[in-house]
């Protein structure tokens, strides 16, 4: 096994385990809140379309790079997005505001 | 390692560092936005790193920047725009849509790198093993979550869709992914290994997904989402990269807590939704309680608005009916109007009522209901000894007094008290039973009375009596 992959063999199973820690036990009105906030950091995957989109020289690599980066900005961006705007309506408001966010 | 290695080591890691703090804050409401605010950020610093690495490494072809540029540009516009304007009811077949596309996005990372290595080429297990996961996983939340998607929004049918021989089909498909799996790992590249492994990992999204109810998909999605992010994860070391590992394993990780959480909640087993064909999904699809006559008394909006206008303490049990049938706006005049006469007016609110777990504080929130007006399940049961009248909007099974007994389907469930209040008002648009198929003897009590209407209608023709009433 090279050092390479012994290196990141460890960093998986650790943060598998930071990942079952940090969770516990949260309440229920934050769980769908959390599952979008989760589905945002897996988001991270745009990372990947800039290096494959770095690497493409022909056609075929092109269309997939051109999918792969479509696809993760959707996931990164909406997904901060949408978990923002939903944990946004836990802050207590003035009405004057809300009624702002709602034109928009 | 040169120098602009070492700092973007260094960036990477600061931002897990934030994704984890992001998680760890969204645990409680109050810190909850400052941290997916947190993990933003982490992912702003890690996006404009890789820009800084991909510029100095002078590499791309111009073609590749254009390429890059044009796929970002449609897929952040598509996504910030479709964030912004769904109605909050429509939230979580959104966040399965975004699911989707983040393990289309891992499984074309695999795809591509696979490709790249030539024709012919033999592989190292060390290579191949994630590039296989990377995009099995990667193509069945794909394929999963856009049924998921489908189902939540109603363009797919909600309920379990099975068909003649489906088992020998999954046999089949386990197998093509079996021998997909060897060509990929064990024989030198080909196109067609890997064009075989994803068309399998596609056709067993699917075959996953379309015979599970539309009431369970919430777990689904959650189960979908902890699935992309090992996608991620693999998909990090195809290209060797650590953040997308260790945001990977974490969402994976988490994700996996949340989904059982989701399901103790709904008292089902993770297994036990994934085998599917129980139940018939839908709560209003109606058709499938039996036919039991049960003596009920029914009433009228009129009759409803009489004793909301004289009662103290009013307690609305919102459920999946009220989301469905988007009734928040209503269910928020009403509780505008009692207030204002200084009626109490609380919501008790089941871990899983609305669509997802927590989706019905999200859309009460929306309507503007104050927080301390939301009472969760512990708070809740207590307070139904003082309450005059529960108004029990679209709710059956998390109510069912069925539920302290034994040897029934939901024997066990943490349920609301509501059968403890004086009486008992249930908005509901037929007899049909829940979705755990039973009948709900809180419907014969003596305290209750039924009023079977629309949840939207209903509400509107009760605020309309209640004002009538409380202006005398």
């Amino acid at each position: 096994m090279s050092e390479e992959l012994f290196t990141n063999l460890a960093i998986f199973v650790l943060s598998l385990l930071v990942g079952f820690e940090v969770m516990s036990k949260i309440p229920a009105t934050l769980q769908t809140p959390m599952m979008s906030g989760a589905n945002a950091i897996h988001g991270v995957v745009v990372v990947g379309a800039f290096v494959i989109a770095a690497e493409a020289n022909s056609w075929v690599f092109y269309i997939l790079a051109f999918f792969g980066a479509v696809f993760a900005a959707i996931n990164v961006a909406g997904g901060y997005t949408v978990t923002d705007r939903m944990l946004g309506m836990f802050d207590r408001k003035p009405k004057a505001k809300s009624e702002g966010d709602d034109s928009k | 390692m040169s120098t602009l290695q070492t700092i973007a080591s260094l960036i990477y890691l600061i931002s897990a560092v934030c994704y984890v703090l992001g998680v760890h804050m969204m645990r409680s409401p109050k810190t909850a936005r400052k941290g997916n605010g947190l993990s933003a950020i982490g992912m702003f610093m890690a996006v404009i790193m890789i820009i800084i690495e991909v510029v100095a490494d002078g590499k791309i072809t111009a073609t590749g920047w254009i390429v890059l540029i044009a796929g970002l540009a449609v897929g952040l516009s598509y996504g910030v725009i479709k964030a912004r304007k769904v109605p909050m009811t429509d939230v979580p077949q959104l966040v399965s849509l975004f699911n989707a596309v983040g393990g289309g996005a891992a499984a074309v990372i695999g795809i591509f790198d696979y490709l790249m290595k030539g024709d012919g080429v033999a592989l190292s297990l060390a290579f191949s093993i994630p590039v296989f996961l990377d995009v099995i996983i990667g193509g069945i939340t794909f394929s999963g979550s856009l049924i998921a998607t489908g189902k939540l929004s109603g363009k797919v049918p909600g309920k379990p869709i099975t068909f003649p021989g489906a088992k020998i089909v999954n046999i089949i498909v386990v197998l093509g992914m079996l021998v997909a799996a060897w060509f990929m790992l064990a024989t030198p590249t080909n196109i067609w290994f890997v064009v075989l492994g994803l068309a399998m990992a596609l056709i067993f999204g699917l075959l996953m997904t379309l015979p599970i109810g539309g009431a369970d998909m919430p777990v689904v999605v959650s189960l979908l989402n902890a699935f992309t992010g090992l996608a991620v994860a693999f998909a990090g070391f195809v290209i060797n990269n650590q953040v997308l590992i260790i945001a990977g394993a974490l969402v994976g990780a988490a994700g996996t807590i949340l989904t059982l959480q989701m399901a103790e909640a709904m008292n089902r087993s993770v297994a036990n939704i994934l085998a599917g064909g129980f139940g018939t999904g839908d709560s209003d699809s109606g058709s499938a309680g039996p036919d039991v006559p049960v003596d009920v008394k029914e009433t009228s909006a009129d009759d409803i608005g009489l004793q909301l206008a004289y009662a103290q303490n009013v307690m609305i049990v919102p459920g999946y009916g009220l989301a469905a049938a988007q009734a928040q706006h209503e269910v928020a005049e009403l509780a505008t109007v009692l207030t204002e006469k200084g009626i109490n007016v609380n919501y008790a609110i089941h871990p899983v009522a609305g669509r997802m777990p927590g989706h019905m504080n999200v859309l009460l929130a929306d309507v503007n209901v104050p927080y301390d007006q939301m009472k969760q399940l512990d708070d809740a049961n207590p307070m139904f000894e003082s309450t005059d009248v529960s108004l029990v909007i679209g709710a059956n099974d998390v109510t069912n007094p069925l539920a302290r007994e034994s040897g029934n389907e939901i024997s066990g469930m943490p349920i609301l008290d509501v059968d403890k209040s004086k009486s008992v008002v249930v908005i509901k648009r037929s007899m049909s039973t829940g979705y755990a198929g039973i009948q709900n003897p809180l419907f014969s009590l003596d305290n209750t009375q039924m009023f079977f209407s629309d949840a939207k209608v209903g509400l509107q023709d009760i605020v309309a009596a209640t004002k009538q009433y409380l202006d005398d």
